[in-house]
């Protein structure tokens, strides 16, 4: 099976570019999220700013990062046209992360709206804090995710 | 796993950490702008620090890895023509990336605030340049 996933057409190249281009977007801003909320944890004297920037980074960059990974990927598998007994575990982790991340992301996306709202009446820390643990969460999913995207187990 | 699914991995690994890390510096990029900073310098330099870490380490990996998977591999060689443009490009990007990361640690000091402008040219040819390794990665022109 994984010579199979390792011969591909030329139809697959564009939406397997917009697909690892969408993960690797998405590490980086969930990375950015995790690691504001975490330093403005240890109460920094920015902890609000940081928070702000950590809210603002997943309405922003983990949004639009998940879009473009989970349509290239849907894409990718369309083009890949792969015969219908093909179901190898890798394709199975990959459904599963991003399925189960993209309620974790509505999840945040809500808190990030409400603890913004707070933020400016002093409050929301702790709705950042949160959003902050579900994208660690994420972030040690998506890496499974990578592995299973790199090494193909069957 | 084989050897080479390992190599793959981490290579791919490495490249989501360098991806990653430039794409949250050019976060901290919009979150610094003069004209309406969401963030104070020391704030972002508190986030600078462990960006640093990834995008060390992702450059590092790429190149270490890659290598390591075209030795491995039987049927791509150093010297194929995407992998060497790669390497080029690779290289580029790396200076281009250290003289960014230079100018905007210099723009920290507000006597030295026009050394932004100098940085943010440099971040965008650098992620340009990592932006073509990333096509090259997956096209592999002349493989």
């Amino acid at each position: 099976m994984s010579v199979i996933a390792a011969i591909r057409p030329d139809d697959v190249n564009f939406p397997l570019f917009l697909h690892v281009l969408g993960a690797m977007l998405l590490v980086g801003m969930l990375f950015a999220v995790a690691t504001a909320v975490l330093i403005s944890w240890r109460g920094e004297s920015d902890a609000a700013a940081l928070t702000r920037f950590g809210l603002r980074t997943l309405l922003l960059g983990v949004l639009p990062a998940y879009v473009l990974m989970r349509i290239g990927a849907e894409w990718t598998y369309a083009a890949a046209d792969y015969p219908d007994e093909f179901d190898p575990a890798w394709i199975g982790i990959g459904y599963i992360t991003a399925d189960a991340g993209v309620v974790l992301i509505l999840i945040s996306i809500i808190l990030s709206a409400i603890g913004l709202r707070k933020l400016r009446s002093g409050g929301g820390l702790g709705l950042g804090r949160a959003v902050g643990i579900i994208s660690l969460l994420l972030l040690v999913a998506y890496l499974v995710a990578v592995w299973a995207m790199a090494a193909k187990p069957d | 796993m084989a050897l080479y699914d390992w190599l793959l991995f981490l290579h791919v690994l490495s490249a989501v950490a360098l991806v990653g890390a430039l794409a949250v510096f050019w976060a901290l990029v919009l979150a610094t702008r003069p004209a309406a900073p969401l963030l104070s310098q020391s704030a972002a330099a508190g986030i600078v620090k462990p960006t640093n870490i990834l995008v060390i380490a992702g450059t590092v990996g790429v190149l270490v890895f890659g290598i390591w998977l075209a030795i491995d591999h039987d049927d791509y060689q150093v010297w194929d023509g995407w992998i060497l443009g790669s390497l080029i490009l690779w290289a580029i990007s790396g200076w281009l990336g250290d003289r960014s990361g230079k100018a905007f640690t210099r723009a920290m000091q507000p006597e030295h605030a026009a050394a932004r402008r100098p940085g943010l040219i440099y971040h965008t040819a650098s992620s340009v340049a990592v932006f073509a390794i990333l096509v090259m990665m997956i096209w592999k022109p002349g493989a």
